[in-house]
């Protein structure tokens, strides 16, 4: 066992090992078992995460081609080859609307409640009523919209799947928004108002460029989420095997909608068509993120 | 503290000696030239004539149901320096506050008693915080420069006051104003977090200036700077001074010594119910309040013998 002893009184003369060797024999075993199973926590965690990425490149690379990517979807689900259009178009403006709707709101909700609300009841309510949607399952929301919008209009369309997925977004993008302007330091906010700014002019010219590579982030997290939901489009949106570029009239797909439906038919054909889409979706949203960051780097004032 | 010495109302006493036909009659506007080279030198020459720029009347701040400062009685005169010292919670910070109503950020803060600011009661119904704001501007005690370029940091100010247009003129001014121009002359598209402390603090100061207030409110504005720092922004306050009023509050009392020309000192007090609160003891000119002081407390503090 190593002490500490004060030097005066220590036996040997010589400088003390700085070397691992002069720990006690416990002290490094410690280290040692520490050490491996924090990395072996690493790996389980890494391992689905690669297994996953793995299996959607390399059974999506084998469908994934030109047409694939134009041509409409077969009607039947026995018959093998491309294509996926009519999902990816349906994806990118379903879930475009759907952020249209759903960021600006979320966005001006957080605003109210970390800069005007703060405590106040109605502040607290909301905040309360954002934290029970976001734990809300997502085919809760499909069928909300399926009743107030679907059984009303008697037709199911894109824009239905819009609303069920901003439905979902809304309540991410308050949060994350609200807990990114919490982070914006008081002191930007009193240098602003000391100057005789309105508290208006110091949230936009202030507060919001502050704080919008967070509230951009939080805005994709959220978009990503709603890009890969299945069960609200699923009630809401109907099928299409055809581009149909109208949100509001007619019935439409998505790529989840369609991983869900061929991957659940007993033919090759389809499943094949659903690892393509799986692998379709997977880089929309990779792209997505990518260019957000971009986006939100330019932004950001350098430091140096 | 027990105080063998308590006089009545000491406060009230010693300032009324100070400021006598000032604090009564305060007409209702009083713009005084500005820069009438008031210097430090200056220091002995109390301006009878002309009415304080600033006023507080019997002004308490309360926090809820805590009244933190009570009943504080102090002219803020035109082109002087006037210092705020004392121990930590003596509600200095608090007073500071109450003259451009950045209290009023503070949920359940209230001010009550008067601060007036050229006669008109800057609380009274009607007034707009946000115009005595651009009268009365602040540096703080972080410098606290927006997430900006330096350039931005200075034109904000001037934007929000409706200034349009190039503001290149105005912006070199305002820096030549803070004796920051010659450092950043080269990199005003940097951002501001690329300077240093002491930098930073005068980019403040510079951002404070550029929209023109006539108060320049500063709280414990070296308190995060390093000496050679702290030197430089006393004497860009000496400078100031000739054109500008400033209420500092520092820690420092050397530095309320070096700079400023008045002196208000605040102690920490418990009342009969046990809690403490804060309370202006002494304000004289800086040389009395250092050297000959009326107040024993005022004494005890300045020479070291506090607490």
């Amino acid at each position: 066992m190593t002490t500490t002893v004060p030097p005066a009184e220590r036996a040997d003369a010589g400088p003390p090992s700085l070397r691992p060797s002069g720990l006690a024999p416990r002290r490094r075993i410690i280290n040692r078992v520490a050490q491996v199973l924090i990395t072996l926590a690493l790996v389980v965690a890494v391992v689905p995460l690669a297994w996953v990425t793995i299996a959607v490149l390399a059974r999506g690379f084998q469908i994934l081609s030109w047409q694939f990517l134009t041509e409409d979807i077969p009607n039947s689900y026995r018959r093998h080859g491309p294509g996926m259009a009519p999902a990816i178009v349906g994806t990118f403006l379903i879930t475009g609307m759907a952020a249209l709707m759903a960021v600006p709101l979320g966005v001006f909700g957080a605003i109210y409640l970390n800069e005007y609300g703060k405590q106040k009841p109605l502040a607290q309510v909301i905040r309360t009523m954002a934290d029970v949607m976001t734990g809300v399952p997502s085919i809760v929301m499909g069928l909300f919209i399926y009743t107030v919008v679907v059984v009303v209009t008697g037709e199911k369309t894109g824009f239905a799947g819009s609303l069920a997925l901003a439905c979902l977004m809304l309540p991410i993008v308050i949060r994350s928004s609200e807990e990114i302007l919490r982070l914006v330091p008081d002191d930007l906010r009193q240098a602003s108002l000391a100057l005789g700014a309105r508290q208006w002019r110091t949230i936009l010219t202030v507060v919001l460029p502050a704080a919008i590579s967070g509230i951009t982030s939080g805005a994709l997290l959220a978009i990503a989420r709603a890009a890969g939901e299945t069960a609200p489009l699923v009630a809401t949106i109907g099928i299409t095997f055809a581009v149909n570029p109208n949100l509001f009239s007619g019935q439409n797909t998505a790529l989840p909608a369609q991983i869900f439906r061929n991957a659940s038919q007993p033919f090759e054909g389809a499943q094949e068509r659903a690892w393509g889409a799986a692998l379709t979706l997977v880089v929309i949203v990779f792209v997505f993120t990518v260019l957000a960051r971009v986006v939100v780097s330019r932004f950001a004032i350098k430091e140096r | 503290m027990p105080d063998p010495f308590t006089r009545g109302a000491p406060a009230d006493g010693s300032r009324e000696t100070q400021a006598p036909a000032a604090a009564q009659a305060v007409p209702e506007v009083h713009f005084a030239p500005p820069a009438t080279a008031l210097r430090a030198q200056d220091n002995e020459r109390r301006k009878e004539s002309v009415p304080p720029v600033m006023e507080l009347r019997d002004v308490s701040v309360s926090y809820g149901d805590f009244k933190a400062v009570r009943d504080t009685n102090l002219p803020i005169d035109h082109n002087r320096i006037t210092a705020m010292i004392g121990p930590s919670g003596c509600g200095k910070s608090t007073i500071l506050r109450a003259l451009n109503r950045m209290n009023d950020l503070i949920p359940g803060a209230r001010v009550s008693g008067t601060v007036t600011y050229h006669g008109q009661d800057i609380y009274a119904a009607g007034v707009d915080p946000i115009q005595v704001r651009r009268h009365i501007g602040m540096v703080f005690q972080k410098p606290n420069p927006f997430p900006k370029s330096i350039y931005d940091n200075i034109a904000y100010g001037l934007r929000i006051n409706g200034i349009k247009g190039k503001l290149d003129d105005q912006v070199e001014q305002a820096l030549t104003g803070a004796a920051l121009w010659d450092e950043v002359k080269d990199k005003l598209k940097t951002s501001a977090f690329a300077l240093s402390g002491g930098q930073q603090q005068r980019l403040c100061i510079a951002r404070a200036i550029a929209v023109q207030p006539e108060v320049i409110l500063m709280d414990e504005p070296c308190s995060a700077l390093d000496p050679i720092s702290t030197a430089k922004i006393e004497d860009l306050m000496r400078e100031l001074a000739k054109i500008y009023t400033i209420v500092i509050v520092t820690h420092n009392m050397q530095q309320a010594a070096r700079v400023s020309h008045s002196t208000a000192f605040f102690t920490a007090e418990v009342d009969d119910r046990q809690v403490r609160y804060g309370r202006l003891i002494e304000f004289d000119e800086t040389d009395r309040i250092f050297t000959n002081p009326s107040d024993e407390r005022t004494e005890a503090y300045v020479t070291g013998r506090f607490g």
